[in-house]
């Protein structure tokens, strides 16, 4: 079973973000960079499999600017026998990284797509639902557990009401939420061989895909700011406080 | 401009959050059409026919919708799709999981997860976990819209007579079988919906512990919620999580108990009317968003809440 993993650089998830004066967006400059938590967990979760001996392969595939080789550097360093970096700007949207990822499948033809359910910049939650489709292939999104037997995926996701178990055919798509595992920290011999091994380059045109812009960012702000409010001695003032001055407690 | 708003359900009710994407749909400007997809349409069919302006309620029925999978209701929305500049659903874990399968296939780019309409291709969508907010156009033919069931009062059943009508269901894509469903609510007024959430986080300490937050809880007829910390900690399950990955609130009343208030669990319960927090750390960010702070040992500030709220709860009958 060869498996594709797609993985996304963005804003370190414990840097808090900067939103720029001139509200054309979030400063991106001198801040730290890694790869999407959500990603790290489906590269983990492809990994895995390999060392299980249910994958043959693990392609990790990484679009954006050369920067994003940083990434590609570190999911070879966990364990991924390949990485694939296809130049573009930044700021695709996932329509076009769907697309990019369909083009990347008819080339490879993976049996198992693992993305993240979602990058923590943009929040979109699309990409792998929009490469399913493109590829007429099932789904599982959110899933936090996951086991294959006989062709086949069986996933556990979580949804608004508790979990849902599916069994998805492959080829097919798997989203991965945070429960699924603890990916590992890469250990140093192995960042030392990654930092020398080949990363196989391509670009969009080499896919045929052009990216064109859908939904254009106008304007970027910050939220309206909560202020810390009082203190209280004891819970008994707070009682008092939440039903009499805000009104909110019967 | 015509509008097609999808209505999702849950235990044969339509879904609040579909509710409240009919709300946002009225700032677009044009009939309102729904779609039910589900084995057993009528009970939801009836209460969106029931709900004011509503125009047509379809109904796809068939076994293979009963769980509301992607691939096929997907396909039952492309169906109608070509009659629509709008397609919405609340962005629920039904509605992220479904629409961009569809928007992929209507070659759109989706717009997830809005929290205001501007103008007719404008909108407002939280990004960065909700530390920045981004107005954004979009240039498709179409638009389809998650919509965040937070940021628009959901509607209320009544004054509508809409016509219901079935269409083709579709048949199973037989890609995914679906294996069975652990729910575990049904216990206290629904998270996303209650004028109050009581949530406890990794200070809360154990699962025995937890129990004491849901008995305050259940004094005020106020919902559980819980950080991801909690929920890792296995101290009650995924579904009670409020975050960016879990559940956004937005209550009359959040009173976190425990809870540090990472940006991340932040980004689910900013938008509360009022937010209370207790904590042991008086360095606890989530002070810098509370209304009100008590720094305290939770254990004993559960105990006094348990005490004095069990001796004067909700009246009866209060949603509060």
């Amino acid at each position: 079973m060869k498996v594709l993993v797609a993985v996304k650089r963005v804003v370190d998830a414990y840097v808090k973000i900067r939103v720029a004066s001139d509200g054309s967006g979030v400063e991106t400059a001198n801040t730290k960079m890694s790869m999407n938590p959500f990603d790290e967990i489906a590269l983990e979760a492809a990994i895995r499999l390999v060392e299980s001996g249910q994958a043959s392969e693990v392609i990790a595939v990484s679009i954006g600017p050369d920067a994003v080789q940083e990434q590609l550097r570190t999911a070879l360093a966990m364990g991924a026998q390949r990485a694939i970096h296809i130049d573009a700007s930044a700021d695709l949207e996932p329509l076009t990284v769907a697309k990019t990822l369909q083009a990347l499948c008819a080339r490879e033809t993976p049996d198992l797509v693992i993305l993240g359910k979602q990058a923590i910049d943009d929040d979109s939650n699309q990409t792998g639902q929009m490469l399913g489709a493109l590829q007429g292939w099932g789904q599982a999104t959110s899933v936090s557990a996951l086991e294959f037997t006989q062709g086949k995926a069986i996933a556990t996701r979580e949804i608004d009401g508790g979990l849902e178990r599916l069994a998805v055919t492959l080829p097919g798509i798997i989203s991965v939420d945070l429960r699924l595992n603890d990916p590992r920290h890469p250990k140093l011999p192995d960042i030392m061989k990654a930092k020398r091994a080949p990363i196989e380059a391509l670009t969009l045109s080499d896919l045929g895909i052009t990216a064109n812009q859908r939904l254009e960012v106008l304007e970027v702000r910050e939220p309206p700011t909560r202020t810390p409010g009082v203190r209280v001695d004891s819970v008994s003032e707070l009682i008092e406080k939440l039903r009499n001055e805000a009104g909110v407690m019967p | 401009m015509s509008i097609l708003i999808y209505a999702e359900h849950d235990a044969g009710q339509l879904s609040s959050a579909t509710r409240s994407a009919i709300t946002c749909a009225q700032a677009l400007d044009g009939p309102v059409d729904m779609v039910v997809c589900a084995s057993d349409c009528a009970s939801v069919a009836t209460e969106a026919a029931q709900i004011a302006g509503i125009r047509q309620v379809f109904t796809a029925e068939a076994n293979h919708l009963a769980t509301q999978p992607p691939e096929g209701v997907a396909w039952v929305l492309e169906s109608l799709a070509a009659n629509y500049d709008y397609v919405l659903a609340g962005a629920t874990s039904h509605g992220k999981n479904i629409f961009p399968r569809l928007a992929a296939r209507l070659d759109v780019q989706q717009i997830s997860d809005i929290s205001g309409v501007i103008d007719a291709q404008t909108f407002v969508r939280p990004i960065y976990a909700g530390n920045a907010l981004a107005t954004v156009r979009s240039h498709d033919a179409q638009r389809v819209i998650t919509v965040r069931a937070t940021a628009f009062e959901p509607i209320a059943t009544g004054g509508g007579d809409a016509s219901i009508s079935p269409i083709e269901p579709g048949s199973d894509s037989a890609l995914v079988e679906h294996l069975g469903m652990q729910l575990s609510g049904g216990e206290g007024p629904e998270l996303t919906t209650a004028d109050i959430v009581i949530s406890g986080g990794r200070g809360v300490g154990s699962q025995e512990n937890f129990a004491l937050v849901k008995r305050v809880a259940d004094h005020q007829n106020a919902a559980v919620g819980a950080s991801r910390a909690a929920v890792d900690a296995g101290y009650i399950t995924n579904d009670y999580q409020v975050g960016q990955t879990g559940k956004m609130v937005a209550p009359k009343l959040y009173l976190a108990v425990g809870i540090s208030g990472a940006i991340q669990h932040m980004a689910g319960m900013r938008e509360s009317q009022v937010i209370a927090a207790i904590n042991t750390d008086p360095e606890a960010p989530i002070f810098e968003v509370a209304d009100y702070g008590l720094v305290q040992d939770l254990m004993g500030a559960l105990q006094e809440l348990d005490g004095i709220l069990a001796e004067s709860p909700a009246p009866i009958g209060e949603s509060a």
